[in-house]
Order: C-alpha cells, then sequence, then structure tokens
C-alpha cells in the first residue's frame, strides 16, 4: 500500500511536470516579472534603476492615459450591455426555429465569431469604406451626408464597437441557446395553459430563469473588451492613434513603440487590477444570483 | 410540423420568426459582400452603384494575391503554429486534468488554485515579459517564440478535469486489478472515453491560435515569419489602392477557420459552450 502511494506521487509528477513548465515560464514568470519592472524604469529589452511608485504616480497627470481609461470605458459601455441585449434578442429568435433550418440561420449569426480579427479588420474597412464602401450608398439613398467613419473622432469608438458586437455576438448568442434549451417544456406549457401572453412568459419564466446565464455573458464580455486592442489598433492605420488610445493600446506603445517597458508595465498592471477587480465581482454575482434562484 | 402545432401557429410567431431571418440575412450580408467583391475584376469594385453579383467573375485577385504576396510562406506558418499549438495544449492539458482528477499528490490543491488563478489574468498585460522572454530565448521571428505564450489554455485543463471527474470509478478499479499501469489506464481507458471533448477542444483550440493576433503581430518582424492573420494587415502598400485582392486574401485568411467551423459545427458549439460554462 505504502509503495503505491509513492508511484502515484511519481506518476502525478510526471503528468503534471510539462504542463506546469510552461506555466511556470509564459505564465508566471512574466506576472512577477511584470509587477518588478512596474517599479523601474527599465527599457523594453534590458535592466533599469528601481524608482518606487513613480511610474504610477506619473500616470495621474498623463493626458493620454487619462484618453486611454476614458476611452476604454466608453467601449465597454459601448459593447457590453447593447451586445448582451442583442444577442439575448437573437437566441430567442434562433430558438423559435426547428432542426437544420435552425443550424443555417445559427450559422449566419455564429460565422463572423470563427474569423480572425484582421478578415473582419478588412471586410468592415471594405463595407465603411468612403469613396466605394456599400454602407455609404445606403447612407446616398437615405440622403445622409457619409461620413468617413474610421478617421472621424466622435465615430471611430462607436462604429468599432458595433463591428466588435458583431464580430463577438455569436458566443454569447450560443451561451443564451445553450440556458434556453435548459429551460423545461413543461413550464411554458404550464404557462400556456394559463393563457399566458408572450410577453409575461417571457418576464416571468424566461428572464428569470436566464438570468445567471445573462450575469455570465456579461461579465464575459466586460472582461474580454477591457482588452481590446486589436480591432483599434487595425482600424487606426493611417489615422490617429492618440485620439483612439485604449489601455492595450497603451501598453503597446509605451513598450514596443516609445521602449519604456518601466512606464508600459505600470499601465498593465492597472489593467490587471481592473480585469482582477471584475473577475472577483463577477464571481459575487454569480453566487448571489445563484443563491437567489434557489 | 403536426397538426396540433399547426393549429397553435399565430400570426405575431410568424412576424418574429420572419424579423428573424431577415436579421440573419443582414447580418451574414458583409460576409457575402466581401467574398463577392473578391471575385470582381478592378473596375467592378469601385462602381457607384451595388452590384449584388459579379458581372465577370475572375478569380485574377487570388491570383495576384498568391503572386504578389508571401501568403504561401504565412500560411505554412499559421498551420505550423495552429497545429503545434493545438498538439501541446492538449497533451500537456489532458495529462495535467488527468493527474488533478484521478491522483493524490502533494500541491495538487496549489496547482488547481494556480490553473483558476490564470483566468483572471489579462494575458494581453503580459506582452512585454512575455517579448523580454522570448527574446532573451532567442526565438524572436521563430515558429517556438509564435507559440510558447500561446500555450496558456487554463480551460482546456478544467475541462478535461471535470471529464475524467465524470468517469465511473469501476473502470479505474476493475483496471487497478489487472495490474494496468496509470498511463495504461489514461490512454487505453480515460483517453478513448473522452475522444469527443478532445476532438471538440482541438479543433476550438485550432480556431482561436489561428485567429491569434496581438501576441504574433509583436513576436515576428520579418515578413515571411508572419502568420496569415497578422501578414495580410501588413501589406496594404503591396496593394495599394486595391480592394479587391485585400478582400481575397481575407478570404484566403478566414477560408480554413470558416471550413473548420461548417464541417464540425456542432463539436465547435459543443466545446464552446462548455468552456463558457465553467465557473470555476
Amino acid at each position: 500500500m505504502l509503495r503505491n502511494f509513492r508511484t502515484e506521487r511519481l506518476v502525478a509528477l510526471v503528468l503534471v511536470a510539462p504542463f506546469l513548465a510552461v506555466y511556470l515560464l509564459a505564465f508566471v514568470y512574466p506576472t512577477v516579472q511584470m509587477f518588478r519592472i512596474s517599479f523601474t524604469d527599465a527599457p523594453l529589452i534590458g535592466a533599469g534603476r528601481w524608482v518606487g511608485l513613480d511610474n504610477y504616480l506619473r500616470l495621474d497627470n498623463d493626458p493620454i492615459f487619462r484618453r486611454a481609461v476614458w476611452n476604454t470605458a466608453y467601449f465597454v459601455l459601448m459593447t457590453v450591455v447593447p451586445g448582451t441585449l442583442i444577442a439575448l434578442l437573437i437566441a430567442l429568435g434562433v430558438s423559435r426555429l426547428k432542426g437544420r433550418f435552425q443550424a443555417l440561420v445559427l450559422a449566419l449569426f455564429f460565422l463572423p465569431y470563427i474569423l480572425p480579427v484582421s478578415v473582419v479588420y478588412l471586410i468592415w474597412d471594405w463595407t465603411l469604406n468612403f469613396q466605394f464602401g456599400i454602407a455609404m450608398h445606403v447612407l446616398d439613398w437615405l440622403g445622409i451626408p457619409r461620413v468617413p467613419v474610421f478617421k472621424s473622432r466622435v465615430w471611430f469608438l462607436p462604429a468599432v464597437a458595433g463591428v466588435t458586437i458583431w464580430w463577438t455576438a455569436g458566443f454569447s448568442i450560443l451561451l443564451f441557446l445553450a440556458g434556453l434549451r435548459s429551460i423545461p417544456a413543461e413550464i411554458y406549457e404550464a404557462a400556456a395553459l394559463d393563457s399566458s401572453t408572450r410577453w409575461t412568459t417571457f418576464r416571468r419564466i424566461t428572464w428569470p430563469l436566464l438570468w445567471p446565464i445573462t450575469s455570465l455573458v456579461f461579465t464575459i464580455q466586460l472582461i474580454l473588451q477591457l482588452k481590446i486592442f486589436d480591432q483599434v489598433y487595425l482600424f487606426s492605420i493611417g489615422g490617429r492613434p492618440n485620439d483612439n488610445m485604449v489601455l492595450v493600446y497603451y501598453v503597446f506603445q509605451k513598450a514596443f513603440q516609445q521602449n519604456q517597458g518601466g512606464r508600459a508595465a505600470a499601465v498593465a498592471v492597472t489593467l490587471f487590477v481592473l480585469v482582477v477587480v471584475v473577475s472577483v465581482l463577477q464571481f459575487q454575482l454569480l453566487r448571489f444570483a445563484e443563491r437567489r434562484r434557489r | 410540423m403536426n397538426v396540433m402545432a399547426a393549429q397553435r401557429w399565430d400570426f405575431r410567431g410568424g412576424i418574429i420568426t420572419a424579423l428573424t431571418l431577415v436579421w440573419a440575412i443582414l447580418w451574414a450580408f458583409p460576409l457575402y459582400w466581401g467574398v463577392i467583391s473578391s471575385l470582381k475584376p478592378d473596375s467592378e469594385v469601385v462602381r457607384p452603384y451595388i452590384e449584388l453579383w459579379p458581372e465577370t467573375p475572375t478569380l485574377e485577385n487570388y491570383i495576384s494575391a498568391l503572386t504578389t504576396t508571401q501568403i504561401g510562406a504565412w500560411y505554412i506558418n499559421s498551420v505550423a503554429v495552429a497545429v503545434g499549438v493545438t498538439a501541446i495544449t492538449i497533451f500537456i492539458s489532458m495529462l495535467c486534468g488527468y493527474a488533478i482528477s484521478q491522483l493524490r499528490f502533494p500541491g495538487r490543491t496549489a496547482l488547481w488554485w494556480l490553473i483558476l488563478a490564470s483566468f483572471m489574468v489579462p494575458i494581453s498585460a503580459l506582452i512585454i515579459n512575455h517579448f523580454v522572454l522570448v527574446a532573451n530565448l532567442g526565438l524572436i521571428n521563430s515558429w517556438a517564440g509564435i507559440m510558447l505564450p500561446q500555450l496558456i489554455h487554463p480551460v482546456i485543463v478544467i475541462v478535461y478535469k471535470q471529464f475524467f471527474d465524470q468517469v465511473p470509478k469501476d473502470f479505474r478499479e476493475a483496471a487497478v486489478m489487472d495490474n494496468a499501469s496509470e498511463f495504461g489506464i489514461l490512454f487505453k481507458i480515460y483517453m478513448p472515453m473522452n475522444w469527443g471533448v478532445t476532438t471538440a477542444l482541438s479543433i476550438v483550440c485550432f480556431i482561436w491560435t489561428w485567429n491569434a493576433f496581438l501576441w504574433p503581430f509583436l513576436s515576428v518582424t520579418r515578413t515571411e515569419m508572419m502568420t496569415i492573420t497578422v501578414g495580410i494587415t501588413q501589406v496594404n502598400d503591396a496593394f495599394g489602392v486595391y480592394y479587391a485582392r485585400q478582400l481575397s486574401a481575407a478570404v484566403l485568411a478566414g477560408l480554413p477557420v470558416a471550413l473548420a467551423y461548417l464541417f464540425f459545427q456542432r463539436r465547435v458549439t459543443e466545446a464552446i459552450t462548455l468552456s463558457a460554462g465553467i465557473k470555476g
């Protein structure tokens, strides 16, 4: 028996070792280093002097950092709530359909989620192209003057938010569909016997039972959108990145374009803290929703 | 549709279904428009009116995208990186998930917490230190360098652990009676029982890696080492204002993942629901 225990440990060690090695190298070590260099004035590559909280204190008076925080918050606001609601509406519509027909319609909504960001970028850059974009023809028909969407300070973030909702909705739709499927049909049958209206059925049955999924989708979106970079970077090409600055973009700019590793790390740590706070809130929210349901 | 359901079919329900359909078509329209534009000759692409079908369909844009850019090399890089990341991630995550699920060993709880904690860390915040690490290892502009930071997928370990947890204990006990080794139990019993999960996770891991942008973009400076996702955004100059060629390059970049999805639709949706349903 004792021998068995010892082999079990040895086997466990062998099984866990490759994973642990990757995690220590590519996850734990970089995370620790990120905190450490945020207290130094290191360049991107190489050592730096210890400067204490200096990098963090500087952020307070940094107009571009402020813009990055504001833009990130603005972007999150424009994507998370509307994105969740749109996905819920689509899921409700799709859940009414049956069989192959449902699979086909779901595929139409889901396909954008599967595509790489650069494909999404090229397609929308084309669709909203100022001169030849099909969306501009629509504006012409409606008699609205054309807008150079991605060169406009006012429309840039809302447009990128719209593209992002289009791109990522498929994921949320799937979760909502899974949630809708797990609601027992008997409950709806009982409601139909009580001749409850469509709206009452939704408000009294579907919505409360779907609440845990809604909060899950909401917080996954929140965490995802806080890390926005790719779309903003791509659509800013040839434009004014500083106006469209978001947090990850600022980390990229400081570290890779201005060679200030320490300053960039301080921004990264700020983002890190934001995401951790949101994750913890998510956990609490889900637990709360779970308890309320019982 | 049976008689009962047909009787209950109502006008407002029909409207909702019709709206959903119209919405779905509008939703997918930009994709259609991108593909259709890539099949038009330059002169047709820039016409001042909407043409839903190319007058003279042509593959000219595809040929020029394939011949004037290094798209072939990018394809090879993307395939190598995506296959490499998927194989390594699936393999090490399965071993680790099995150990956590079935074996008792010191540090098991700590390891579990490490995995759960890694959920919370925004990987994009680690770009600086990933770059320093990969540069110090001399791996900038290499497949290994593009792959290394992308091997962090805690979700996959967790999904495996949960599936291994669900395998009835009898199988294990019977195998232990037969003097099977732990590796035998894992590879001959647990893994075959969970082929479905492995397939599903492999496909989504492949799609995630193929689509990754930020890290491949940072870790590669030489054009011929780019992945296709990065490559097609970096060569605007090569194309000038030839929109149709850019779009054909986009179609080429999106095609493998779109096909993977269409072939394995059920597996993909299953894996995504699984990995999102994990609540820690």
